[in-house]
């Protein structure tokens, strides 16, 4: 029994996760989505058909870390990008990987009316209430009264206008069928995050329609926090404001697995 | 073939149908709008994709995408829509993946109006985004030409993996003229080894352009620049009409070209032997065969700007000759005599 048990492999590196180290700061979450896009295109069996597109920002590098085509965007346009591509090959599976800055702020434009194109892409949006390459300022998602590089006295609504609540914006469309908001700072979460990735690829390949799953995230580094203080921020601090939950999913979207 | 009576901008549309476009996204502005209702009405009928876009910059981005999987893809624009398209023009030409552009100029800065001009020249020829880099630039000067250019401006893009612009104006885009239509290509889905298709049974593909490193971005570059290198080489066009006997020589391409022509025949009538130098091709510009064939001639340079392709022309002659100009702006077009006028006064 014992031989057998070890002969039996518990845990791997997912195919479509290159094997190369990542650039990610030590308690990131970026590394765990990652990883959960890429067992679930395994699952899938979807590696010969997907396209990813990279931001600018943190994930700007993600294409040196799947296993599957890849191309990069400028900061914002992925959707665009994405819908180029999925309209003139409708066959492949595209899928973007985009921060708060990227997608929330200069983008924005191009993710509205993605959604309300009813694109067939899938939407990974990763919030962390910061712009984290350029170093710390402050991003759509900024909470109120939180210190950045660009809000030093904390963000004032009153200069500075309010967070951005993006899947609730984005659930307001009807080419919109499935926008979720989860996190990953428990194995619970995470494993509610992966059913959820797993339903977006699913939406885009039953043709269902535009499909985005936000993730509360986190910055350790430019919080100014360590990782484990960082997820206790998500936990107390980001998701009171940004409360997890489903806020799109049509019925067609309900049966599928 | 028989003639077919078509407006520039749907033949601009037509054009890159028949030359196997297999993807459009586009963004209303005038004077260019009808290439976009036109290829909402042909293209989904042919199964091919259509895009009306949010915007010239998702516009140009839906390009970058459609061409990062290897498919021939094109937009269409107007000044205005052409500046905002600058991001996605830097970005596709450093990531070495062909696209076609159309921009159809009209009268600027700002805001402008929507009459015929060329005051687009040096953001079309020299660049336009940021970085060291320039497309290919086309410059029809009647309705069959632009048909013509627009064919082999998705075969020159395919052949370099570049961006190959065509530049036609308001005059160009709105005037109606027989033409004729190449047969219709087939389209074919293409597996370019280089695109982004899914990897099956390859190594994944990536497209980007970011390299991070001095080092890496001065390699891209000179990769860049050795393909402008063979481009400048290889792909200068030009037209020399009524120019062998010629004393005077007027330099000049698009619409202020044709209007060119008939001023010439008008001072030939008048025994004044004037002929015209026109550059078909203004990236690459045709320096050399400019300064070979104007040796010995008085030199006038006619633009519907302040005088842009005047530079270029004044590179070409490498200030030996006095280099004449004449120009209007703001979209005002000249009249055949206002040129005559300006032919006489050198004669």
């Amino acid at each position: 029994m014992a031989e057998k048990a070890a002969s039996q492999v518990r845990f791997q590196r997912p195919r479509a996760l290159a094997d190369v180290p990542t650039h990610y700061c030590p308690g990131c979450i970026h590394g765990i989505v990652h990883r959960l896009i890429a067992e679930v295109i395994d699952e899938l069996e979807i590696a010969d058909l997907a396209i990813g597109i990279a931001p600018v920002g943190c994930s700007v590098l993600a294409y040196n870390y799947f296993d599957i085509d890849f191309a990069e965007a400028a900061h914002g346009r992925a959707p665009a990008m994405a819908t180029g591509m999925k309209r003139a090959r409708p066959e492949n599976i595209v899928f973007t990987y985009q921060g708060d800055g990227d997608l929330a702020s200069i983008g924005t434009n191009e993710i509205v009316h993605a959604a309300a194109r009813g694109e067939h892409i899938s939407v990974f949006f990763i919030n962390n209430a910061v712009y984290g390459m350029t170093g710390g300022q402050m991003a759509p998602t900024t909470l109120p009264g939180m210190v950045t590089t660009s809000s030093p006295f904390g963000r004032d609504v009153a200069l500075q206008g309010f967070p951005l609540r993006v899947s609730e914006m984005l659930a307001t469309l009807d080419g919109a069928v499935y926008i979720v908001r989860r996190s990953a700072t428990t194995p619970k979460q995470i494993n509610q995050l992966k059913k959820a990735i797993r339903i977006a690829f699913k939406v885009q390949m039953e043709g269902l329609g535009f499909s985005m799953v936000e993730v509360v995230s986190n910055c350790p580094t430019n919080w100014g926090m360590s990782p484990l203080e960082s997820l206790k921020f998500v936990q107390e601090k980001m998701i009171p404001y940004y409360p997890l939950g489903d806020y799109k999913v049509k019925d067609n979207v309900k049966q599928l697995k | 073939m028989p003639k077919v009576l078509m407006k520039g901008n749907e033949a601009i549309a037509e054009a890159a149908i028949r030359a196997g476009c297999e993807a459009y996204y586009g963004y209303p502005i005038t004077p260019q709008t009808e290439v976009l209702e036109y290829m909402a009405r042909r293209m989904p009928v042919l199964g091919r994709a259509f895009v009306q876009a949010e915007s010239e910059l998702g516009a140009i981005n839906m390009v970058y995408g459609a061409a990062c999987t290897g498919v021939r893809v094109m937009t269409t624009t107007s000044s205005p829509g052409y500046s905002l398209m600058q991001e996605g023009v830097s970005y596709i030409v450093c990531s070495r993946v062909p696209a076609v552009v159309v921009n159809v100029m009209r009268g600027g800065p700002g805001l402008g109006n929507i009459q015929p001009a060329q005051g687009d020249y040096f953001q079309m020829a020299k660049g336009g985004g940021h970085g060291d880099y320039n497309a290919i630039v086309l410059a029809p000067s009647t309705v069959q030409e632009t048909i013509d250019l627009v064919i082999e401006a998705f075969d020159l893009a395919d052949k370099y993996r570049w961006l190959v612009t065509v530049i036609a104006d308001g005059m160009i885009g709105q005037i109606m003229e027989p033409v004729e239509l190449p047969e219709m290509k087939e389209v074919e889905r293409r597996q370019q080894p280089w695109a982004l298709t899914g990897a099956k049974g390859r190594p994944k593909n990536v497209i980007t352009s970011l390299y991070l490193g001095a080092a890496n971005m001065e390699k891209v570059n000179l990769e860049l620049q050795a393909v402008l290198g063979e481009i400048t080489a290889k792909e200068v066009r030009y037209e020399t009409f009524m120019s062998d006997d010629a004393d005077l020589f007027i330099v000049s391409y698009g619409t202020a070209a044709r209007i060119a022509k008939t001023a010439i025949r008008q001072a030939r009538e008048e025994g004044i032997k004037v002929g015209l130098f026109r550059p078909i091709t203004v990236f690459p510009f045709p320096y050399d065969e400019l300064k070979e064939s104007a040796q010995g001639k008085k030199i006038l340079v006619v633009e519907l700007n302040a005088g842009q392709m005047l530079e270029d022309v004044q590179l070409a002659m490498k200030n030996e000759v006095p280099v004449n100009f004449y120009g209007k702006m703001g979209g005002v077009v000249p009249l055949p005599d206002d040129i005559l006028e300006e032919i006489k006064k050198l004669a």
